[in-house]
């Protein structure tokens, strides 16, 4: 008789946690964590300055300090053909400043130490000589004419534009918008964000001279790009290193790109032939390490009288900071900004593309996002929402009639996008059913009689998850596929490794749930491993959602490889032909007589023990998997909110979530996903942001200036689902780690939005502050969030 | 006795003050021999190796490194060593016994309370605090309680139901 899958931890059954065994103890490994013999510690002196000539930088006094080993300036790594490193969008970074810094917290000089204090005192006993320029902090400044150029280390670079890019229908567009009875328009900034785990970034590296080998443990989500990138700063061979991702207490996106750090603890281990463990402070990471965001978006949404959207206009320009940092695929210079509207049937569109460097810290990474998807999926709500009011239609109504419908996938966007599946009316509809929205208005209308504005905001869209095809989707030339590696043993236990990198998704406990459902094997019966680049097959790593996607996807195919061959072996333990055997989970059985049957653990044992004449022994494999398509999961966030127009001050009432992201591998673990995505969206929407001053000081430096939300602020969430199965996936999964966060700001920021309608409010960046919010109900004027220019005195 | 500098790294130099600081971890007397700036969660952390409480934000904004201190919840980061001495001091190493888990450790498991696991630690210890006083607490009376730790992956409303599966339990086994 077939298992019940639930009951070995198989698809579907909600199991609980395998790593959190050790978290509940306080027996997690993350880097910090680790000590190893001899170890050294180092810290980084960076810039007070946001633009700056290095005038010089006296070290003397660092090296009087007992227990200090070495002392690096940029000039010290320039000797090493290491000052400068290639970034993940094809520019250079600086390691360490030498001619000038660029941005407040650029690394500027590193002391190495026998413990971390002595470090941090001898940074402070360095002394440099600034030279203040001109600081950018506003792409516009940046583009305004005479602007002080930023990047005067590269050749032909004359102003501080990144690039130009655009995508879509110019000329079909302008038509489509010649044609339409209503042109609605919309300005907004998607302002600085920090992803913000709570473990900041570190690494220890060891250089063992004797072996040549070096072993970096290191925060980052995707270890394998990290040792092709040191492969090519670092000069030394792909073998000789190795990369170890430990525990990492959360990621979202700002663990993915190289930073200085790493590679000045690399060289200070072969130069001091010691390990050296660097730990960022929590400063450092919020100043200097990748962002989220920036982004300003002009759009203009073309429609009928009767609602049908006829095309879109979008305009971006987005600021990168210093350098060009970006971790994203190497093809799209403004990430995949041009999935907005996928979940709308348009027939064009354009999109233009402008980004500027400016004098503050190189990004942006996709924080827990697909590159840029978020804002996208702000912009294309915001931008709905203007349109409904603009038509007076019904928000909800609006979206309904222009959703591409259930049967007319697959859909090519007007940005042409592939998209595949889903039941968009039925997500909509859940929604409104679990809010109430018949009776909102009632509600609204009392709530009024109290002095207090009710407002309601629905954000929907689909967003593509899980880069890529190797087609479309490479970062630096390496293609965006993943892999699985898995070995059964003789007793049917196994051990599974992925190069996919967990930072709490849970990965130890899910991808041994695919493997229970496509092997009948116990969860409980597998151990996964990742982060280790000397034992696990090459994967690209966890971010954008691709975990699920592509090395989920690889993880069934790997099964499905080992299946196949305990077929065969099946059919020798029975004496029937293989096409006489069927399968079950967890069982073989000939087809003609279902009692006679092999389970997967007698077959693995056959495969070390018994196998057919002729068959390679053992029972292990891999599998590399390159999707065919991007996964499309949909979302449908709702929320209410009141706002007390006297203060400004708004409160979230009600949140409701309705998700489809297609086949749930472990619902509780999708739906604590969901949790925390609304977290952030909800973060971002009211409190979360860093901006700088006009002499270029990060505001947002710590936890004290960069807010987060507590449990306090932070609402609850009511979630739904929507099965849609993803067609090309092989378990019909979608992604979901970062719909919410994707689809939730808008919803929050529609909510306010809509509470203020009849103010003449059209808009207010977020973060939808009180004070901001008190002073568009005063004015009736948008306000906006752009950091200040400085005027001349 | 255990000496800090003895366990990471060479003597102190010559010049630097050390202090004799004797306090009780997680039931144990420990007697060390610290620089009077070490902080609390550094000598835990790299002194007594008692990794699991974590240092996040390094200005008592994250509660990372949450640990009772004479049974009150304080940040380990943002008090010295030398300020424990006499006092006691409760880890998340000192939750469980050999043979069996805290309930609220259970609840964190059980409710799925916990994605990264970086939090946790501190937002146990800061559970733990509140139950002792407050064996029947309301969500509010959770969410209050918890406001000085900050989780970034969970949307805390899972660390709020495992708090209150924990206080049920130890409710039951109290009857």
């Amino acid at each position: 008789m077939a298992l019940d899958e639930i009951k070995i931890g198989g698809m579907g059954a909600s199991r609980r946690r395998v790593e959190d065994n050790r978290f509940i103890r306080g027996k997690g490994n993350y880097v910090d964590d680790i000590v190893l013999p001899a170890m050294l510690h180092m810290e980084i002196l960076r810039s007070p300055m946001a633009h700056a000539r290095i005038k010089s930088i006296d070290v003397s006094k660092a090296w009087e300090i007992p227990g200090v080993r070495l002392v690096l300036t940029g000039e010290m790594l320039a000797a090493r053909n290491l000052a400068w490193m290639p970034t993940l969008s094809y520019d250079t970074q600086a390691v360490m400043a030498m001619d000038k810094v660029r941005f407040q917290g650029q690394e500027v000089a590193a002391v190495i130490a026998d413990d971390p204090y002595i470090a941090k005192d001898a940074c402070e006993a360095i002394r440099v000589e600034y030279e203040a320029l001109p600081v950018i902090v506003n792409p516009m400044q940046a583009m305004a004419p005479g602007a002080a150029l930023i990047r005067d280390d590269k050749e032909n670079q004359t102003d501080n534009k990144v690039f130009d890019w655009e995508v879509g229908d110019r000329a079909g567009t302008d038509k489509a918008f010649a044609e339409a009875d209503l042109i609605s328009k919309i300005e907004l900034h998607y302002p600085r964000s920090h992803p913000s785990p709570i473990e900041t970034c570190g690494s220890i590296a060891d250089f063992d001279r004797a072996t040549g080998k070096l072993t970096v443990y290191m925060t980052t989500q995707a270890p394998h790009i990290i040792r092709a990138a040191v492969a090519m700063v670092a000069e030394l061979p792909e073998h000789m290193i190795r990369i170890v991702s430990p525990d990492l207490g959360g990621g979202f996106g700002n663990k993915v790109p190289v930073y200085p750090g790493y590679v000045i603890s690399i060289l200070a281990s072969i130069l001091t032939e010691r390990p050296v463990k660097w730990i960022e402070d929590k400063t450092g990471n919020l100043i200097s390490t990748g962002f989220g965001r920036d982004v300003y978006l002009q759009g203009e949404l073309a429609v009928r009288k009767d609602g049908k959207m006829l095309g879109v206009r979008m305009h971006t320009i987005s600021d990168h900071g210093a350098f060009f940092a970006d971790a994203q695929p190497s093809k799209f210079k403004i990430g995949l900004m041009h999935s907005a509207f996928a979940c709308y049937d348009i027939p064009v569109a354009h999109l233009t593309a402008t980004g500027t460097y400016t004098n503050k810290a190189p990004g942006g990474v996709a924080y827990r996002c697909s590159f840029r998807v978020t804002e996208a999926m702000f912009f294309q709500e915001r931008m709905v929402q203007a349109a409904a009011d603009d038509l007076g239609m019904d928000q909800a109504e609006f979206r309904r009639i222009n959703f591409v419908k259930d049967d007319d996938f697959p859909h090519r966007t007007a940005y042409g996008f592939l998209t595949d599946s889903g039941q968009y009316g039925k997500c909509l509809d859940v929604g409104l059913e679990a809010i109430d929205y018949k009776n909102f208005l009632v509600q609204k209308e009392e709530a009024k009689k109290r002095g207090r504005l009710l407002g309601i905001g629905i954000s929907t869209m689909t967003e593509p998850l899980g880069a890529g095809n190797s087609r479309e989707y490479d970062i630096l030339g390496i293609k965006m596929f993943d892999s699985a590696e898995l070995r059964v043993h003789m007793s049917g236990k196994a051990i599974l490794r992925t190069g996919a990198k967990s930072q709490g998704q849970g990965h130890e406990t899910t991808w041994a749930q695919i493997v229970a459902h496509e092997l009948g094997i116990p969860a409980d019966d597998i151990v996964v491993e990742e982060g280790d680049t000397d034992t696990a097959p090459f994967g690209m790593g966890t971010y954008a959602s691709r975990s699920t996607p592509v090395a989920g996807a690889a993880v069934a195919m790997v099964s499905r490889k080992i299946r196949a061959k305990a077929r065969k072996i099946a059919a020798h333990l029975l004496e029937v032909s293989e096409e006489d055997v069927e399968w079950e989970l967890g069982r073989f059985y000939v087809r003609s007589s279902p009692d006679r049957g092999v389970t997967i653990q007698d077959c693995a044992m056959a495969a070390y023990s018994n196998m057919p004449d002729g068959m390679e022994p053992g029972l292990e494999n891999n599998a590399y998997y390159d999707p065919p398509n991007l996964t499309w999961p949909f979302a449908c966030y709702i929320s209410t909110v009141e706002v007390d127009p006297e203060t400004g001050v708004w409160d979230v009432l009600k949140v409701v979530a309705v998700d489809d992201c297609g086949v749930r591998i472990n619902p509780m673990i999708v739906e604590g996903q969901i949790m925390g995505g609304l977290t952030e969206a909800y973060a971002m929407a009211s409190m979360q942001f860093i901006t700088y001053d006009v002499e270029g000081n990060c505001v947002g430096s710590n936890y004290m200036d960069y807010l987060l939300p507590t449990a306090w602020e932070t609402p609850g969430f009511e979630l739904h689902e929507v099965v849609t199965p993803c067609p090309h996936h092989p378990i019909g999964a979608k992604g979901i780690g970062e719909c919410a966060t994707v689809g939730g700001p808008a919803s929050f920021v529609n909510a306010v939005m809509d509470a203020l309608r009849g103010t003449g409010v059209r808009n207010i960046d977020m973060p939808l502050l009180a004070d901001r919010v008190y002073e568009a109900i005063q004015t009736g004027k948008d306000i906006s969030g752009a950091p200040p220019i400085k005027t001349e005195e | 006795m255990s000496s800090l500098y003895e366990e990471i790294s060479a003597p102190p130099a010559a010049g630097v003050p050390v202090r004799r600081v004797t306090l009780n971890v997680n039931g144990q007397d420990r007697t060390v021999d610290v620089e009077p700036r070490l902080l609390l969660a550094h000598l835990l952390r790299q002194g007594l190796k008692l990794t699991g409480t974590h240092t996040g934000c390094d200005t008592s904004n994250c509660g990372a490194c949450t640990v009772l201190f004479d049974g009150r919840p304080i940040k380990s980061c943002t008090m010295f060593a030398v300020q424990a001495d006499g006092h006691e001091v409760q880890t998340v190493e000192g939750l469980a016994t050999q043979s069996s888990l805290h309930p609220l450790q259970e609840g964190f498991k059980e409710e799925h309370g916990l994605q990264c696991g970086f939090c946790t630690p501190g937002m146990m210890m800061a559970a733990k605090a509140l139950l002792e006083s407050n064996p029947n607490p309301t969500e509010d009376e959770i969410r209050w309680a918890i406001s000085g730790n900050l989780c970034r992956c969970t949307g805390y409303q899972n660390i709020v139901k495992a708090i209150l599966w924990a206080a049920e339990k130890m409710r039951g086994s109290s009857n």
